[in-house]
């Protein structure tokens, strides 16, 4: 059987001696197998413990491998409070383009709430000819669309290349405030046409129904062109920490726009200027002045295989692997350096490559054993390009915290180690 | 509607600056917001291989009465829309502050466990800017708004409007933005200059141009 047999045991003296009972369970299954005469001794010592019995139930919802158990969510909350903040996700122990839901990244500002989704209700009113509510069943109704796309934290990455000198630490914990997922729901621009728009409407209000009220002023042009209320991730209802029952997703926007738990929704001519649209989420400049609304979540990439804490056993053949995307459009190309940006070449990108999504790239890379800087570019099809840390801290400075996109560099060492490195 | 451009190579490895990057994302025609067959267009145009054509709704939206939205309406416009009737002074303030907000935000408002809510005047252009409500915020609405919407932490949406006009006056007057005597209604609220207000860059109307 799988299961550890010594979890069972309870030490007896110090310095780790378990109780005699742990011998005579092996024993006992050693007899059984034996004495049903299904199999040699012999046998029965080459083959897994998993084959000799039937394994466990059949189960109504799945769990993962407990050997992946170690794969966690960073979670890390303002002083005082256990849920004003945010939980990472571990990049570096991911692959492919989706993110699964429960590693899916958290960023809440009065913790997850606990909403009954028939009591719960979309309010859409201001400047609009009629001012309506939808209840979750009726929302269930409406023509959906799916659509894979990736959500970042504006303040995502801002710790891997803001600070003085380099902080080290897991891909994770310094890029993992992006995920990405298959978003079903329902075009948020069916319902503002069954509401009527006001033609001097320019802004919507979106509020969220957690004890934050988390409330953002989105473009009006942004909510009829692509915002969707979303209602499935990944196939399954929301996750309470992704906004269930229902939320708002604006493709390529900075991810606290998304606003989770969505309950209403106001048309207005000019923006509310929210505590979170101005004092929180605005980019300071080296001047003192702070720019107000940068809404896409521009191109970056980052190498999540070999990154730090996954240890290069040797000199050998490796693949790099690593995530791409961007808030403007599909990406377009990665390229790849192991010279410390000295040269670089064209990486493979797993498709398919969708529009603000995130890309996977790979490439092939022998390790001869010597220390090593890797590092990935991204471009996206408007032609934008991923910064190095250099040009964007001499355009931006360094106290802009939100919307970091600079070039992240490994650096490996003799040992096989990663770190964060500025190159 | 919505245009997107297809380059599909990007012009070489060129970096542009960063602070103009994000232009290309275009804004839909408002007329768009008005017709739902234009509407479904946008929504296809900004996925071309993942859209999906869009019949029309079912209708389902209920009415809501006028007092209901009132019920349900806590948002307020920086010309002072949407502030409630009600007044409240720092002295009034104070009281309020010490036993509600003091245990995060400490004494005057100068940080314990969270943010710093006073001070740091002319921090901003410097290398360790402190962002408070009296240096940075651009809009003393927003406090009133923010205040009421989300304090106290543990219990949100529990003040009166009269307690939470004397802690929105409390935080101004602790930043020498009004005087401790000076009564904050929608009015007098919605008049007042915050330190900061010129210096914010509106982003997203540049996004607009083309």
């Amino acid at each position: 059987m799988p299961k550890r047999i010594t979890q069972d045991i309870e030490p007896v003296a110090g310095n780790g001696l378990l109780h005699r009972r742990l011998f005579l369970k092996r024993g006992a299954a050693a007899l059984g197998a034996g004495s049903l005469g299904l199999m040699t001794a012999a046998r029965a010592k080459e083959l897994p413990l998993w084959m000799q019995a039937p394994g466990r139930a059949l189960s109504g919802y799945g769990s993962r491998s407990r050997f992946e158990g170690h794969v966690q969510r960073r979670p890390l909350s303002a002083k005082g409070t256990d849920g004003a903040g945010g939980s990472w996700t571990p990049l570096e122990s991911l692959e492919g383009m989706i993110t699964p839901n429960p590693l899916h990244f958290e960023r809440h500002h009065s913790g997850i709430p606990a909403i009954d989704p028939h009591r719960h209700r979309l309010l859409i009113h201001g400047m609009v000819e009629r001012e309506l509510f939808f209840d979750m069943d009726s929302l269930l109704r409406y023509p959906m669309v799916s659509r894979t796309q990736f959500i970042e934290c504006s303040g995502n990455s801002y710790l891997a290349g803001l600070p003085a000198e380099p902080v080290n630490a897991t891909c994770g914990a310094l890029h993992g405030l992006v995920a990405c997922s298959e978003w079903t729901g329902v075009p948020l621009s069916v319902l503002l046409d069954e509401a009527g728009v006001d033609p001097g409407a320019a802004w919507i209000l979106a509020e969220g129904a957690d004890a934050a009220a988390v409330s953002r002023s989105v473009p009006l042009a942004k909510a009829m062109d692509d915002a969707l209320l979303a209602i499935y991730q990944n196939g399954e209802r929301l996750r309470p920490d992704n906004g269930y029952p229902l939320r708002l997703f604006l493709p390529g926007y900075e991810g606290n726009m998304s606003v989770k738990w969505l309950r209403r929704i106001k048309l207005t001519a000019t923006p509310a200027m929210t505590r979170d649209e101005t004092a929180k989420y605005s980019d300071l400049m080296p001047d003192g002045r702070a720019l107000l609304f940068t809404f896409p979540m521009e191109v970056k990439s980052v190498i999540t295989s070999p990154s730090p804490g996954l240890e290069l056993a040797g000199p050998g053949l490796y693949q790099i692997s690593g995530m791409a995307w961007s808030g403007l459009g599909r990406i377009a190309r990665v390229q790849v350096s192991a010279d410390r940006g000295a040269t670089w070449a064209e990486a493979a990108l797993s498709g398919p490559v969708l529009d603000k999504a995130v890309t996977r790239f790979r490439m092939a890379w022998r390790w001869d054993g010597s220390p090593s800087v890797i590092m990935s570019r991204a471009a996206d099809e408007t032609g934008a390009v991923q910064p190095p840390r250099e040009a964007l801290i001499a355009a931006k400075g360094r106290k802009f915290t939100y919307h970091y996109n600079g070039i992240q560099a490994w650096r490996i060492g003799s040992d096989g180690q990663a770190g964060n490195v500025y190159a | 509607m919505s245009r997107r451009e297809h380059a599909t190579e990007p012009q070489g490895w060129v970096y542009a600056s960063p602070s103009s990057r994000g232009i290309r994302n275009r804004r839909a025609s408002l007329v768009a917001a008005i017709g739902m067959a234009l509407a479904i267009g946008a929504a296809a145009g900004a996925n071309p291989d993942q859209a999906t054509e869009l019949p029309e709704g079912p209708d389902l939206g209920v009415e809501a009465a006028p007092e209901e939205v009132a019920e349900w309406d806590i948002s307020i416009q920086p010309n002072g829309e949407g502030l409630p009737p009600g007044s409240g002074t720092a002295v009034g303030g104070a009281g309020l502050y010490a036993l509600h907000c003091l245990s995060c935000q400490g004494a005057e408002g100068k940080g314990q466990l969270n943010d710093v809510l006073a001070g740091g005047h002319g921090t901003l252009d410097g290398p360790a800017p402190r962002k408070t409500v009296g240096s940075f915020w651009p809009y003393a609405t927003t406090v009133f708004d923010y205040i009421r919407r989300t304090m106290p932490y543990q219990q949100p949406q529990s003040l009166s409007d009269e307690q939470v006009y004397a802690l929105t006056a409390y935080l101004l007057f602790l930043n020498g933005i009004i005087g401790e005597n000076d009564v904050m209604d929608a009015r007098a609220l919605s008049a007042v200059q915050m330190p900061n207000r010129d210096h914010f860059i509106l982003a997203y109307p540049l996004f607009e141009d083309d």
